[in-house]
């Protein structure tokens, strides 16, 4: 499959990012005595009741207390257990940020932290619920690379990578089916976005859940526009992929970013704040949950809502183009 | 209301519950179930508030810590005319006011809750606030037992101790249950009672399912002068539906049709013999 050349129907679908998660750190468990999942009664929305049955020894439950949670999971990566913290992304990224801040970054203990059914995946069960905080409130912590898997391929890689990795990881993933994005035989490197479809007249950097919705739109751009979008699934938010940025940028084409967390202090402002530092001038627009009170609706009601969608980033991508 | 009458009304609750989580296809059914006798009771028999001058200062207070159980809440409170029942028509729809956990943009509730360990420090600040004010109202919670855990609680279980908050009443849905499993299993936080009467709190033990109990219990405070008040209410989860009583797949769960009107009927049978 070329990457210029993909089109809608190429995309195989696959499962949950959540389900490739659990599946992939269970695989590693069966080697690696080292690894241990901790979960605060959280494992069956982590998908971890088969690892639990069968690795026993391997999973620590501290019940619902996310602080403890944090800080158990850093006490065992001291101890040279490679420590996988499951908990829902809102409480994981909020309840428990000391602990993530001192306990993990600050003092390098490296624990995976894993948000599950992050940024709005949990719907109607509203805000308290929703993660749209995390990657501003992690990138505002030194130590810790921030992880968004769009897709299963990526989702693996992201849990074989935090399993080795020396420094800390938060990796935020989703309950929904999500399709392959690209062909799976794609290098995967954390620290460089991954390009799912190549373009030279309008870039759309999307994360995680979102980078589907902006493939779908690069492929009405093409067909019904003769526009050319690159797509970038930008799985790691920090480190940011700034070489990318600035072979992207050098055509001074418009710069869409598509992400599932407020626009303040996510993806979009951080490329922004990297790209104008560096002069660049290029149009720029950066999609996202607006600051005001969250509307209420399922994940994909929500993303329709503010346009996190084929149309919504089609008619943006339109008026940057002036098309 | 004769105490027949407040039964009839647990009955009436427990159907409209499971009608609004069958249409909103969500809910969190089984922790409804078992906290809805104690609502029921609040709303009905305990609470000085007044739906139609709901921002009286001197209102009762009830924050609903463990706020995934909103169902029991919005039923118990459209019954009692904080809104009209046709509202829960949006229940967790796009746009709706009425979200999956108690929100302030409904009328009447008091604060939004939905992430676990919240509602008694809010609590212990209203608490406080009335004492300031030499203020007469009461202020109650309603925990989960797999949300004791949360630190918070702990921290707030010391705070009210400190100041004495007789005028505060912790209530915890007793039913041993969370989304893992047993209480036991997951995080054992037994014995409860000892704990609590060892943080400064005066602890009662009722059948949270009994209106009668529930009643004298809460109307009784303060238990002793100068401690905060805790309320062990021994409860099943998923109680008055046979298939879903102590069954954690119904923690979070919808009936299909067929469930749906067994659940109707078992519900016609214990009414007939109230
Ligand atoms: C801080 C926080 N962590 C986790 C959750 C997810 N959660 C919702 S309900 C629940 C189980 C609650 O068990 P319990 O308190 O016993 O409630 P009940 O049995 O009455 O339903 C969990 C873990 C949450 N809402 N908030
Ligand atoms: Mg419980």
């Amino acid at each position: 499959m070329e990457l210029d050349k993909i089109e809608e129907k190429d995309l195989k679908m696959g499962a949950a990012n959540q389900v490739v998660f659990s599946e992939t750190l269970q695989e590693l468990a069966a080697n690696d005595r080292q690894i241990i999942a901790v979960t605060s009664d959280s494992r069956g929305s982590g998908k971890l009741v088969p690892f639990g049955e069968q690795f026993p020894k391997q999973i620590v439950e501290v019940g619902i207390a996310e602080q403890n949670l944090v800080g158990v999971a850093a006490g065992l990566a001291s101890a040279g257990k490679k420590a996988f913290a499951v908990s829902p992304a809102c409480f994981l990224s909020a309840r428990a940020l000391e602990q993530i801040k001192n306990d993990v970054c600050y003092s390098d203990n490296p624990v995976t932290l894993v948000g599950i059914s992050a940024g709005v995946s949990y719907g109607a069960l509203g805000t308290t619920h929703h993660s749209l905080h995390d990657f501003g409130v992690l990138r505002a912590i030194n130590n810790v690379i921030i992880l968004a898997p769009a897709d299963n391929f990526e989702t693996e890689q992201a849990v074989r990578f935090a399993a080795e990795s020396k420094v800390p990881v938060y990796m935020r993933i989703g309950k929904k089916a999500m399709p392959f994005l690209s062909d799976t035989t794609q290098d995967f490197e954390v620290g460089k976005g991954r390009i799912v479809k190549e373009g030279s007249d309008i870039t759309l950097i999307a994360t995680g859940e979102t980078v589907y919705p902006a493939l779908k739109a690069a492929l009405v751009l093409k067909e019904k526009h003769q526009v050319n979008a690159a797509v970038v699934s930008m799985h790691t938010i920090k480190p940011l992929d700034t070489a990318l940025l600035d072979e992207l940028a050098t055509n001074g084409k418009p710069i869409i970013t598509v992400e599932e967390h407020m626009v303040n202090g996510g993806l979009g402002e951080s490329c922004a704040s990297y790209l104008f530092q560096k002069a660049a001038r290029n149009p720029f627009k950066i999609m996202g949950i607006p600051d005001e009170y969250t509307v209420t609706g399922s994940q994909i009601e929500i993303f329709n809502h503010y346009g996190i969608s084929q149309d919504g980033i089609l008619n943006e991508a339109k008026t940057l183009l002036e098309l | 209301m004769e105490n027949k009458d407040i039964q009839l009304k647990s009955i009436f609750l427990r159907k409209q519950l499971l009608k609004y989580i069958y249409k909103a296809k969500a809910g969190h059914t089984g922790g409804s179930l078992s906290c809805v006798d104690i609502l029921n009771v609040l709303y009905n028999r305990v609470l000085n508030v007044d739906p139609l001058h709901f921002n009286n200062p001197d209102r009762d207070r009830y924050i609903q810590s463990k706020g995934h159980c909103v169902e029991a809440l919005f039923v118990t409170m459209a019954d009692r005319g904080f809104f009209p029942e046709s509202d829960l028509e949006t229940l967790c729809a796009y746009q709706s006011h009425y979200i999956g956990h108690p929100t302030k943009k409904v009328h009447g509730v008091e604060q939004n809750t939905g992430a676990l360990g919240h509602g008694l420090p809010i609590c212990v600040g209203e608490a406080i606030a009335a004492k300031l004010d030499e203020k007469p109202y009461r202020v109650f919670t309603l925990l989960g037992d797999g949300e004791l855990p949360e630190g918070s609680n702990w921290e707030a279980f010391l705070a009210a101790s400190q100041y004495g908050l007789d005028n505060l009443y912790a209530i915890l849905d007793y039913n041993k249950q969370q989304i893992t499993g047993d209480n036991s299993q997951v995080l054992n936080t037994a014995p409860v009672k000892d704990k609590l009467e060892a943080f400064g709190w005066a602890v009662k033990e009722i059948d949270g399912h009994n209106t009668a109990e529930i009643e004298q219990a809460l109307n009784s405070g303060p238990f002793e002068k100068g401690k905060p008040n805790f309320i062990i209410a021994h409860t099943i989860k998923g109680k008055g539906i046979s298939y879903m009583e102590r069954n954690i797949k119904w923690h979070h769960g919808v009936p299909n049709p067929e469930q749906y009107q067994q659940a109707l009927n078992e519900l016609e049978e214990a009414e007939a013999l109230i």
